[in-house]
């Protein structure tokens, strides 16, 4: 192709679209910015789904049905490695599909993936039943090794024992790390070439002088990406698509961003494999397809529906291990939707009601993981619309975009759960976290494991009183804590060192700048039951009973004290040093490619699994049991009413843990006023007064008939769930079983 | 100032407009047969908290409530049993600009000039009340409650010629308090009235009854069902309730 034919594919691609600066460098914000149709109606003029996506849909759902018979796998590779170009294509039905595009060369079939660790491989196979070919085992063991047995080289074995502990778990070394976004939209609006023209350029500017190792990675990792970039091209055109161009529709744009993204899944078993912010930059295409007369709202929502079925079905073979972790098969395909533009417009567009609509069209699901990035400033319309999904779903997250956007501008995306990150411009090093509630039990035993029984910490002077002392606890503790950041960082050094080295994110970082903002993301699991703990030796007495060997091994509490969750400063200013404390103590440690230190108060649900390895402790919570998720306070212990469990966590400062602040509200319909309308107000007004109260992130359930029911058998998932009829409380888990049909009956009278 | 307090919620939808920091008051001089809130009867008991203590805490609510059109309930037990308590805490609230709800049943109305006072004072910081009439039947109000309803009949009118916005609240009972016959009266009553914004007809549930077991009583409604969608609907159309 001639330059002039090519000037000419990009002035069609981009025949009506505003602004320069996006078209001389690559500045997706920009074009966004420039061509963005900010729409502050309502939802009425969302269509229902086409014949084609009822029959997909249908289809879908078959398989789900026989994945699900078949005991949570349908099919899976055991013979070819996944790669971007491993598979031929795959189709649910070709001529139906307006995005097509499957990790392997059929729905629902798994892809192995070993480059993060071969045993995860063969094990994931083995728990479904499968076998990992001879030759790939003798590959990936003889001639190639991967990120697993690069971090087990060097792992000390004080970080093996801590690790064994449970004292830092969960942590990514035999899993792939996730959470990169890839810039899918760069695909879509620039076309691949002009991508690896752009890394082929960074190439040559980058280490003209000195050799040093940081140059030498940068490189081979440039080297990599743009060799990544060709293989997407290749991937796509077996699907019969040339993507080396910008796309010129709709259609195509929704296209060749999936595939972007479906490279990446292809390379990578991250844990979260999260979208960015797609929903408003696609809208651009839409507005001028719909302008052009070349596309009806109609289709326009077929597109979305397909693209988001696409999206529901992305899977990889995980092992039990990982599903204990991480339970319920979660892919986090997380997708940032609304959020306000720093010159104040709402980026709330047609296309952010079309991807919430899909919820509708094709039923609630939890992937992909829909995430409202909510400011007070968003068109009330949407607002309630967003409400009223929420109501209807309990599909729905929602993010402070006004406490986020000063931090991350106004084109950042969540990657899985909490995580914001400038997109295609910071990536993050995922860590886990710390179990800090074990942290406190190793400062009263001197650094003894209490389940283990044996030395994991530093031998430090145990306490010895009946009464635990809170100040000579918190010295202790402080000192603990001060060793476990250290062993963390270093630990996570290696961990993400060994990732880049053995299973490198060629593709999503091909869809990043070269050089890029890195955070070493930590975490924190047990800070309400450290928080408690410590009120109750500030507020009440606490004895300590011993086992044989003079170990704390269980504690009993003498007194009331103020627990986290009700609004009471006197312990919620605990949860808050904590946070600080050790923020600042990681601060401390030098990271992995000089990566910004971070921290989360976030467990997913591995809160079951750092509950089950963590003793008694001194709040009253029992061995084994589970520590509340994220930033929740334990259940049952926050009684002042969701408002107050809510402006509790609200206090945990952001600035402290920067990668996310996760709070889980379950609310049943009742309690939010008694129709619809109010409780779609109500729930607004609770949104709006959390981000206003600088809280962070909010998972809204409001519960139907079925997840009450599911509440009955499991009530320790739903520590909030209150109900309120005329004028009074109760827990719905203090109900009797009688009492909670009864008000399982009336709920499922209401919706009717 | 000290109040005697039950508990409180910090996210109350149902009683008033809004998000409402609700206060239940501790102390009834009724004992309706289906309280759901015994444990709150009992005078002098509860947790005594101050007016300062309480407005420290209502007041980080503040963008809850003022996102929602929202404010402070002060239910109970009987709120108008503390009613200098309650002064004080409402010209506290109207300093701050938040809307301020009594939910009663006026089980301690009386004409005496010190309540009287006091009440006038009240009233100048109240923005609504909700008046729960259990009964419009003298016999069977005594019956339901306790004590007869005259003086709480009186406070309605009084709220009326006062013209004070009120929401009629009306808990319907099977067999106790859906007469036909007394709704129909109870509509003609509060037709009467000529500040009722609102009518609400509160279904009768059992969600309460563990209290009473726990407290060492017999419930004395015990056996009798929730009401049908049917009755409950047909009341509100008697009582004009939307």
């Amino acid at each position: 192709m001639t330059l002039l034919t090519v000037n000419e594919a990009l002035m069609d691609a981009w025949r009506t679209f505003k602004g320069d600066k996006w078209k001389k460098e690559i500045d997706v914000r920009d074009f966004i910015l420039n061509n963005v149709t900010v729409y502050t109606g309502d939802e009425s003029f969302l269509q229902a789904p086409t014949e084609a996506t009822k029959k997909l849909w249908e289809q879908v759902m078959e398989l789900s049905k026989l994945e699900r018979e078949k005991g949570g796998v349908l099919n899976m590779d055991t013979e070819i490695v996944s790669t971007i170009t491993s598979h031929g294509p795959g189709y649910l039905n070709k001529e139906l599909e307006k995005v097509v595009g499957f990790q392997t060369d059929e729905p629902f079939k798994r892809a192995l993936m070993p480059f993060g660790g071969i045993r995860m491989a063969e094990q994931a196979c083995e728990a479904y039943g499968y076998q990992v070919s001879d030759e790939v085992k003798k590959i990936f063991t003889q001639y190639r090794k991967t990120h697993n047995q690069g971090v087990f080289d060097v792992y000390t074995d004080e970080m093996k024992a801590a690790r064994k502990a449970g004292i830092i778990t969960g942590l990514p070394d035999a899993y792939g790390r996730g959470r990169i976004i890839g810039d899918y939209r760069r695909v879509a609006l620039y076309g691949v070439d002009r991508l690896i023209e752009e890394k082929k350029k960074d190439l040559r500017n980058t280490g003209a002088r000195t050799m040093s190792e940081d140059i030498i990675r940068l490189r081979e990792e440039l080297a990599e990406q743009i060799r990544a970039l060709q293989e997407l091209k290749e991937m796509a055109a077996s699907y019969g698509y040339n993507i080396s161009k910008p796309a010129r529709n709709a259609h195509e744009a929704f296209q060749w961003l999936y595939f972007a993204y479906l490279a990446a899944i292809k390379e990578q078993n991250g844990a979260a494999m999260s979208l960015g912010r797609v929903s408003t930059f696609l809208d651009i295409y839409i507005e001028r397809d719909l302008q052009e007369g070349t596309l009806t709202e109609r289709e326009a929502q077929e597109l979305v529906d397909h693209f988001v079925m696409k999206l529901r079905l992305v899977k990889f073979a995980r092992t039990p291990e990982y599903n204990e972790l991480f339970s319920g098969d979660p892919t986090w395909v997380t997708e940032s939707i609304g959020g306000v533009a720093i010159d104040g417009r709402p980026l709330v567009t047609k296309n952010s009601f079309r991807f919430l609509h899909t919820l509708d069209n094709l039923g609630p699901a939890p992937e992909p993981n829909l995430t409202v990035l909510w400011s007070t400033k968003l068109p009330e319309a949407f607002k309630k619309y967003c409400a009223k999904m929420s109501i209807q779903t309990s599909s729905i997250q929602y993010e402070n975009d006004d406490l986020m956007r000063p931090e991350f501008g106004d084109d950042y995306g969540i990657a899985c759960c909490v995580s914001a990150m400038r997109i295609g411009k910071q990536m993050q090093f995922f860590g886990a976290r710390a179990n800090l509630a074990k942290a406190l039990l190793y400062a009263i035993n001197g650094g003894v494991d209490e389940k283990l029984k044996v030395q994991i910490g530093p031998e430090f002077a145990p306490i010895t009183s009946e009464y635990l002392d809170y100040e000579e606890v918190m010295r202790k503790f402080d000192n603990v804590m001060e060793w476990l950041a250290e062993l963390y960082i270093n630990t996570l050094n290696i961990i993400h060192y060994m990732h880049d080295k053995y299973c490198y994110e060629r593709i999503e970082m091909a869809l990043h700048d070269t050089n890029v903002m890195r955070t070493m993301a930590t975490g924190i699991a047990g800070l309400s039951v450290v928080a408690d703990s410590l009120s109750a030796m500030k507020y009440a007495k606490v004895k300590t009973i011993r086992d044989e060997n003079g170990l704390a091994v269980d504690f009993e509490i003498e007194g009331d004290f103020p627990k986290y969750g009700n609004n009471d400063d006197r312990v919620d200013s605990i949860a808050v040093d904590i946070v600080e404390r050790f923020m600042t103590k990681l601060r401390k440690h030098k990271t992995y490619r000089d990566s910004k230190h971070t921290t989360s108060i976030l467990t997913i649900t591995s809160n079951v699994v750092y509950g089950k390895k963590t003793g008694n402790t001194p709040d009253g919570r029992r061995a084994g049991e589970p520590f509340a998720p994220g930033a929740n306070p334990l259940h049952g212990r926050d009684t002042k009413g969701a408002l107050a469990s809510l402006s509790s966590v609200a206090k945990l400062p952001y600035e402290y843990a920067l990668d996310g602040i996760s709070n889980t509200f379950s609310i049943v319909p009742k309690a939010l006023g008694k129709d619809d309308a109010t409780r779609i107000q109500n729930l607004v007004a609770i949104l709006d007064g959390y981000a206003q109260k600088r809280g962070h992130h909010l998972n809204v359930n409001v519960f139907n008939r079925e997840t009450l029911l599911d509440a009955m058998e499991h009530p320790e998932k739903y520590p909030q769930l209150t109900i309120r009829v005329s004028g009074y409380a109760v827990n719905f888990i203090k109900l009797t079983r009688e009492q909670q049909i009864d008000v399982i009956n009336r709920t499922f009278h209401e919706t009717m | 100032m000290n109040g005697f307090i039950h508990s409180i919620e910090s996210c109350g939808t149902v009683d008033g407009p809004g998000i409402r920091y609700v206060i239940f008051t501790q102390g009834c001089l009724l004992r309706c047969q289906y309280c759901h809130n015994a444990d709150t009867w009992e005078i002098g008991k509860g947790k005594q908290m101050s007016v300062d203590e309480i407005i420290a805490d209502a007041q980080t609510y503040l963008p809850f409530m003022q996102a929602s059109g929202g404010g402070i309930t002060v239910s109970g037990g009987e709120p108008l049993l503390q009613i200098d308590f309650l002064i004080e805490l409402f010209r506290r609230c109207k300093q701050l600009g938040i809307h301020t709800t009594i939910d009663s049943s006026g089980g301690c109305y009386t004409t005496e000039a010190s309540f009287q006072q006091k009440l006038d004072k009240l009233l100048a910081y109240t923005d609504l009340i909700l008046l729960d009439v259990k009964h419009i039947d003298e016999k069977k109000h005594r019956k339901l409650t306790g004590k007869t309803n005259e003086h709480i009949l009186a406070f309605a009118r009084l709220l009326s010629e006062r013209n004070v916005p009120v929401w009629i609240r009306h808990v319907l009972v099977p067999t106790v308090t859906d007469d036909e016959n007394d709704l129909q009266r109870l509509a003609a009553f509060i037709r009467t009235l000529r500040n009722v914004e609102k009518i609400e007809v509160l279904p009768y549930h059992q969600l309460g009854v563990y209290k009473w077991k726990a407290l060492g009583l017999t419930y004395p409604l015990e056996g009798i069902p929730t009401p049908s969608e049917e009755s409950v609907e047909k009341a509100k159309q008697i009582l004009g309730a939307k």
